[in-house]
C-alpha cells in the first residue's frame, strides 16, 4: 500500500504532540565545575576532575545557571518551586563520565507554564496555547567521534573517540504537556512553538540558541488518535531534530508513518526514532534489550535549591518584553510593512534598530541604514552586524547629520565606511576625512556654468523645456564637486540658470 | 522471607553493568534472602507522616559564581586513559544509541 | 623517637632537637622493619615523604610560621586522592591510577607541612569492617597478627598502633574510623558531616562519608583534626563555619558538671562481656571526675543498621558507576570486536571484589522502580527518626556514650563469608553517620577474656566536635593514671622491631 498523503492522514487522524526542548545555557563556566564552555575548543582542553568524573571529584552548581533557568521559567509563565532538588538519572553510556546524569526528577525548579503561539493559515492568523509541564536543570554529555565503518555513524564503527569538553555544559529541558487540538496544523504549531521559544530565550540572553550548533535541540513526541476519540495513541519520540524546518518535517513525516501503520491495522511501537536531515524521514533507534530503569534518587552531593521569593520577584521584574508582543508593538509604532519587519527579524537587527530609534533617529531611516548599507558591509566582512565598530549612537548621529543637510546620502555612506574602519564617530570621520557638503552657491554656480559650457547641446535642450535631460547635467556637476554638493540645491540652481 | 531469584540478580547485574558467572548469580541470589530480610526491617515502623532525610545537614542554596578556572591540561586529563588517540579517549565500539 | 606522641615530636622539632627528615626516616625504617607483617601500607612514598620533610625543615630554618604539626609524618588512607601518587581505594579497578589532582584534605596537609609517607590499606571502596575486602590482601592487627584490625580504615589504624606513623587519616561511613581505632587501641574521630571536605575523597556513600583523624592520644588526634577540617567551596555539602576549638578542648579535658548520656539501645545483649565491663568501668571513672551519668532512650536505633545497609549500597551503586574502563583505571576484555558495553561489564566484574558487587547489586535493587519507596524511601525516613532520637537525647545530655564495637578484634576469615555477622559489628557506630553528627573512639582498656583493646565511643551534636575532645581527654588522663602507662605499651613486640 502506498504512503497516505498528508491530506488523507488529517482527514482520518488527529495528532497529539509533546515537545521536549534542550537548551544549552550560555554561562561562562559549566553546570557543576569551573571549566570553560567555549564551542569548538581543542578536544579535552575544557575538562577537569569533576566533568571527567575522576574518583573523588564533587559537583558544585553554577549560580548563574539557576538564575537563567528561573528566568526561562518566568518567561514561560511557570511557577517557581520554593524547594527543588537535583536527582541522579542512572544509566551507562560512554559519553557520560559519571554514568549518571545530574538532572531533576520529581522536584523540577519550574512547572505549570504556557506559551501562546500564532501561525498564519489560509483562514487568517490562529493562536494556540502550548502548556508547559516543567522546566528543569541538567547537564550535557560529551561528544563521540565514531571511527571506521563506512558512514562515520555509530553503527559499524570500529571504535569511538571521546571528547568531554561538552560534558557538564548546563542544559535546561523544557517539556510541554501533551498538545492536543492542533489538527492539520500540528507541524506548523510545533515549528512556531520552537521558534517562539528560541526568540524568548534569545531575548533573555540566556543561550546562543543556535540549532545548528546544538545549543537548542528538540525531541518531538507524536501520536495519532482517530478524529473524535479521547483515547491517546502510542507515541514515538523523534530525536535529533535540529532546525526549525526539521521540526515541521519530522512531525509531518511521523504523522504519515503512524497513519500508514494504523491504516494497515498495525501497531505503532513506542520507541525512540532519529531524524535524518537528508531524507526527512526518521529511523528506528536500536531497541533496548530491556526498558531502562533510571533509578532516580536525590543527588546527595548537592543541596536543595530554595530561591527566595524576593529574588524571584526581582528576576520577574527584570524580564524583557515578550518577543511576539514586542514585534507587534514595534511594527505599529514604526509603521513598518510586513515584509520589512520580517527582513529585520531575519537579519536579527530589531534590537539594534530599536536602540537607534531610542536615540532619536527616524525609524525608517534607522532601519534603512542597518538593513541596507551596514548589513551589506557585515556580509562582505563575514561578521555578525553586532561585531562591527558602528553602534546605534553612530547611526543616530549619521541620520541627524543627513537631516540637517550636512551630509548627503552618498557622503553618509563614506562616513559609515570610516566609522566601521574604526576612525571614530561620524563627526570625527567627517572632520578627519574633510567630507562636507558643498553649499557655497558661488562654487556651485561656477561648476554649473562650466558643465553647461562643456555640454552646451544638453543645456540647450533643458533651456528649451526638456527637463529630464537635466539629470545628466546634475550628475556632471556632482562629479565636478566630488559628490560633496547637495543634489537638490544643484538642481535648483541649474534650472534657475537655464531659465526655469 | 524475602528472596531474589537468580534471574532477578542477573537483571540487576545487567543494570549495574557487571558481568557475572552462573556461580556468582546463584551465590548472590542465595545470600540476598537473609540480607533483604534484615534490611526490610525499615518497613516495620509506622513511617506515615515522617519526612525523608537525604542530607544529614540542613544546607540549602550552595552554589558557585559563574567564573572560569583553568582546566586540566589535556595530558593530565588523558593521563589515566586506557587508550587514547588525537587527544581523545579511545573506547571500544559503542552499541547502544545515546539517550 | 617513634614511640613519642605527635605533640611531643612537634615540640622536639620546634626546639630543634630533631628534624623532620630524621623523624620521617625513623618512621620509614620502622615501616621497612614491620610492615611486612602488618601490611598497613599499599604504597610507601619514600622519596616524596623525604622531599616534603626536607622542605618543611628548610621552611622552619627560615623562621616561617608553621602549623603545630608541620614536619610530622602521616599515613593516608588510600581513599584520598593525592596528585601523582598511586591511589586505588583498595580496589583492583584503580590499580596503577595516578591522580592528576589533590584532594582538599591533601592540599591542607601539604600546606600545613605534614609529611605524607604513603597510602594505607582499606576495605575496597571502604566497604567492610575488617580490611579483608581489600583487593590487595588484608591488614593484620598489631595486637595479634591472626586478627583483623577492623575496617575499613584498618591500614591507617594498624600503622598508628604499630608506631609506623604517629598520625593517620581514615574515612568513616558507618564506623570505619572509630571501629578500627577501637580494635587497635588508638584514638579515632569521625568529625561532623560537612566539617572535613569530601573533595577528593573517593565516594562510597556520599551522604555518610567523612574523613577524620587517628592518633595515639586525644590531643594528637585534635591537632590533626584542626588541620584537616574547614569549609571548602569545592564541596557543596561542606559547612561554612569555623572549625570547633578541638585542640583547646583536648588540652582542657574537663567533665565536671558535664551530662553524659548512656544510650540504652547500645549496650548489654550482643556486646562481649569484656567490652561491656571496660565500658561500665569508664563510666564510673567519668562519674568520679564529676560528670553526671544519665540514661537516654533512642528506640529507632534498632532500625539504624537496616537503614544504613539500604542507603549506603544505594548511593554506592551510583557512585561506583564511573568505574567503567573508559577514562581511567582497569580495562579488560578489550579484544577485537568487543563492544564498549561488554568491556565495561567485564572490567567491572574483574575489578570489583565480592563485597563491592554485593552492595552495588543490593543498591541497584533498592533504587529500582517499584522498590524505591519500600526500601530507599523508608530508609531515609528511618534516618529522620534517628535524627529526632538524637535531638531528644542531646536535650538531656551534652555527650552520649556507648561501646564503640560489640566485640574486640576477631580472627581473619572468621566473618568474611557471613556478611550479616560482619554488618552487625557496625551497630553502635552507624547511627552517628545516619544523623551526620560526630563521634570518637578512645581506648577503654583490654577485655579480660582476650587481652585485646576495647573502644569507648563518645558522640556529640553536629559541629560540637570539641565536646568529644573535652570528655575524651578527661577520660584518657584518668585511665592513664590508673594504668600507669599507655595501653599500646601492653601490645606485643612485633618481630623485626628493634
Amino acid at each position: 500500500m502506498a504512503l497516505p498523503t498528508y491530506e488523507e492522514v488529517i482527514a482520518k487522524w488527529d495528532p497529539v504532540l509533546g515537545l521536549e526542548v534542550h537548551v544549552e545555557l550560555n554561562t561562562q563556566s559549566k553546570m557543576f565545575c569551573s571549566c570553560a564552555t567555549e564551542f569548538g575548543a581543542a578536544p579535552n582542553t575544557q575538562t577537569c576532575p569533576v566533568c571527567l568524573a575522576l574518583p573523588g571529584a564533587l559537583p558544585v552548581v553554577n549560580e548563574k545557571a539557576i538564575e537563567s533557568t528561573i528566568l526561562i521559567g518566568l518567561a514561560l509563565n511557570c511557577k517557581i518551586a520554593p524547594y527543588s532538588r537535583f536527582a541522579r538519572k542512572n544509566y551507562f553510556y560512554p559519553d557520560m563520565p559519571k554514568n549518571f546524569q545530574i538532572s531533576q526528577y520529581d522536584e523540577p525548579i519550574c512547572f505549570d507554564g504556557y506559551v501562546d503561539v500564532e501561525i498564519e493559515t489560509e483562514e487568517g492568523a490562529k493562536q494556540f496555547r502550548i502548556e508547559i509541564e516543567r522546566v528543569h536543570m541538567e547537564e550535557d554529555t560529551g561528544k563521540s567521534l565514531h571511527v571506521g565503518g563506512a558512514t562515520g555513524r555509530i553503527h559499524g564503527a570500529d571504535y569511538s573517540l571521546l571528547d568531554y569538553n561538552r560534558a557538564g555544559i548546563p542544559l535546561v529541558e523544557i517539556v510541554t504537556k501533551i498538545v492536543p487540538g492542533t489538527g492539520k496544523y500540528a507541524p506548523e504549531v510545533a515549528k512556531a512553538y520552537v521558534a517562539e521559544l528560541r526568540d524568548i530565550l534569545r531575548g533573555l540572553k540566556v543561550s546562543d540558541v543556535k540549532m545548528e550548533q546544538g545549543s537548542l535541540r528538540c525531541d518531538a513526541n507524536v501520536s495519532l488518535k482517530p478524529i473524535g476519540s479521547d483515547v491517546l495513541g502510542t507515541r514515538s519520540e523523534t530525536k535529533n531534530v535540529n532546525s526549525l524546518r526539521s521540526v515541521e518535517r519530522a512531525i509531518r513525516g511521523e504523522m504519515i508513518r503512524h497513519a500508514e501503520l494504523l491504516n494497515d491495522g498495525k501497531k505503532v511501537k513506542q520507541e525512540t526514532r532519529h531524524f535524518q536531515e537528508d531524507t526527512g524521514l526518521t529511523r528506528s533507534g536500536r531497541s533496548k534489550e530491556q526498558a531502562e530503569d533510571y533509578r532516580y534518587f536525590p543527588d546527595p552531593d548537592l543541596v536543595p535549591v530554595t530561591p527566595a521569593a524576593s529574588w524571584i520577584e526581582e528576576l520577574r521584574a527584570s524580564l524583557p518584553e515578550r518577543p511576539s508582543l514586542r514585534r507587534k508593538r514595534l511594527k505599529e509604532e514604526w509603521n513598518v510593512p510586513d515584509k520589512e519587519m520580517a527582513a529585520m527579524i531575519n537579519a536579527d537587527v530589531l534590537d539594534i534598530v530599536e536602540a537607534t530609534v531610542l536615540m532619536g533617529a527616524d525609524p525608517t531611516k534607522a532601519r534603512t541604514w542597518w538593513l541596507g548599507e551596514i548589513s551589506r558591509i557585515a556580509n562582505e566582512k563575514e561578521l555578525p552586524i553586532a561585531e562591527l565598530a558602528i553602534t546605534p549612537a553612530h547611526v543616530a548621529e549619521l541620520v541627524e547629520l543627513v537631516a540637517k543637510g550636512e551630509l548627503t546620502d552618498k557622503l553618509a555612506r563614506q562616513v559609515v565606511e570610516g566609522v566601521v574602519a574604526g576612525e571614530g564617530t561620524p563627526s570625527e570621520v567627517v572632520a578627519k576625512r574633510g567630507i562636507k557638503v558643498v553649499n557655497d552657491d558661488g562654487a556651485l554656480m561656477a561648476a554649473i556654468e562650466k558643465v553647461c559650457a562643456e555640454q552646451a547641446e544638453t543645456a540647450e535642450k533643458v533651456r528649451g523645456g526638456h527637463l529630464p535631460a537635466a539629470g545628466a547635467l546634475i550628475g556632471a556637476v556632482m562629479k565636478e564637486t566630488k559628490g560633496q554638493a547637495d543634489a537638490a540645491r544643484v538642481r535648483e540652481l541649474l534650472l534657475g540658470h537655464l531659465g526655469h | 522471607m524475602s528472596s531474589l531469584s537468580r534471574d532477578d540478580v542477573a537483571k540487576l547485574a545487567g543494570l549495574a553493568r557487571i558481568e557475572m558467572t552462573e556461580a556468582e548469580l546463584v551465590e548472590l541470589s542465595s545470600q540476598f534472602g537473609l540480607i533483604l530480610d534484615a534490611v526490610a526491617r525499615v518497613q516495620e515502623m509506622d513511617l506515615s507522616g515522617v519526612k525523608a532525610t537525604s542530607h544529614p545537614q540542613p544546607l540549602e542554596n550552595v552554589a558557585r559564581p559563574d567564573v572560569v578556572h583553568p582546566s586540566l591540561s589535556p595530558e593530565d586529563a588523558l593521563s589515566g586513559a586506557p587508550a587514547q588517540e588525537d587527544s581523545r579517549f579511545r573506547v571500544p565500539q559503542i552499541l547502544g544509541e545515546a539517550e | 623517637m617513634i614511640n613519642k606522641t605527635a605533640a611531643q615530636m612537634a615540640e622536639a622539632l620546634a626546639k630543634g632537637e630533631t628534624t623532620s627528615v630524621e623523624l620521617t626516616q625513623a618512621h620509614l625504617d620502622r615501616i621497612a622493619a614491620v610492615d611486612g607483617q602488618v601490611k598497613a601500607f599499599l604504597h610507601v612514598d619514600t622519596e616524596g615523604a623525604l622531599a616534603q620533610a626536607k622542605d618543611v625543615d628548610a621552611r622552619r630554618a627560615k623562621g616561617e610560621n608553621l602549623s603545630p604539626i608541620a614536619g610530622i609524618p602521616l599515613a593516608l588512607k588510600d581513599v584520598l586522592v593525592q596528585k601523582g601518587v598511586p591511589t586505588t581505594a583498595g580496589s583492583k579497578i584503580l590499580q596503577g591510577w595516578h591522580p592528576p589532582y589533590d584532594s582538599t584534605v591533601v592540599s591542607k596537609l601539604k600546606s600545613a607541612g605534614v609529611v605524607i609517607m604513603g597510602k594505607t590499606n582499606m576495605d575496597e571502596f571502604a566497604m567492610g569492617s575488617s580490611t579483608e575486602n581489600s583487593g590487595y590482601g588484608p591488614t593484620f592487627n598489631p595486637w595479634d597478627l591472626t586478627r583483623t584490625p577492623g575496617g575499613s580504615s584498618g591500614g591507617s589504624a594498624a600503622a598508628v598502633s604499630s608506631f609506623q606513623a604517629p598520625l593517620a587519616i581514615g574515612s568513616d561511613t558507618g564506623g570505619s574510623i572509630r571501629q578500627p581505632a577501637a580494635l587497635t587501641g588508638i584514638v579515632g574521630v569521625r568529625p561532623t558531616y560537612g566539617a572535613v571536605s569530601r573533595f577528593g575523597l573517593i565516594a562510597y556513600s556520599s551522604s555518610l562519608d567523612q574523613a577524620g583523624p587517628f592518633g595515639r592520644t586525644v590531643l594528637d588526634t585534635a591537632l590533626l583534626h584542626e588541620v584537616m577540617a574547614g569549609h571548602d567551596p569545592k564541596d557543596a555539602t561542606s559547612i561554612n563555619a569555623p572549625v570547633p576549638a578541638v585542640v583547646a578542648a583536648a588540652k582542657s579535658g574537663d567533665v565536671k558538671g558535664m551530662k553524659i548520656g548512656v544510650i540504652k539501645q547500645l549496650q548489654g545483649e550482643g556486646y562481649q562481656k569484656g567490652v561491656q565491663t571496660r565500658f561500665d568501668e569508664s563510666l564510673q571513672v567519668l562519674a568520679s571526675l564529676g560528670a553526671e551519668i544519665v540514661e537516654v532512650d533512642c528506640p529507632s536505633f534498632e532500625y539504624a543498621l537496616a537503614a544504613y545497609y539500604l542507603i549506603a549500597p544505594s548511593e554506592c551503586s551510583s557512585n561506583l558507576a564511573r568505574f567503567d574502563a573508559m577514562r581511567y583505571g582497569l580495562r579488560t576484555g578489550d579484544v577485537d570486536g568487543a563492544s564498549a558495553e561488554a568491556v565495561m561489564s567485564a572490567t567491572r566484574d574483574a575489578g570489583f571484589g565480592r563485597e563491592v558487587k554485593r552492595r552495588i547489586i543490593l543498591g541497584t535493587y533498592a533504587l529500582s522502580s517499584g522498590y524505591y519507596d519500600a526500601y530507599y524511601g523508608s530508609a531515609q525516613k528511618i534516618r529522620t527518626l534517628i535524627i529526632q532520637d538524637y535531638a531528644k537525647a542531646f536535650a538531656q545530655a551534652d555527650v552520649l556514650v556507648s561501646p564503640t564495637a560489640p566485640t574486640t578484634a576477631y580472627k581473619i576469615g572468621e566473618k568474611v563469608d557471613d556478611p550479616m555477622a560482619m554488618y552487625l559489628g557496625d551497630v553502635a557506630t552507624i547511627p552517628v553517620n545516619l544523623a551526620g553528627i560526630c563521634g570518637m573512639s578512645l581506648p577503654a582498656g583490654l577485655a579480660d577474656e582476650d587481652n585485646l583493646p576495647v573502644g569507648f565511643q563518645i558522640m556529640a551534636p553536629a559541629m560540637q566536635d570539641q565536646r568529644l575532645y573535652q570528655a575524651g581527654a578527661a577520660l584518657e588522663a584518668a585511665l592513664l593514671s590508673k594504668w600507669g602507662a599507655p595501653i599500646l605499651s601492653k601490645a606485643p613486640e612485633l618481630k623485626g622491631a628493634k
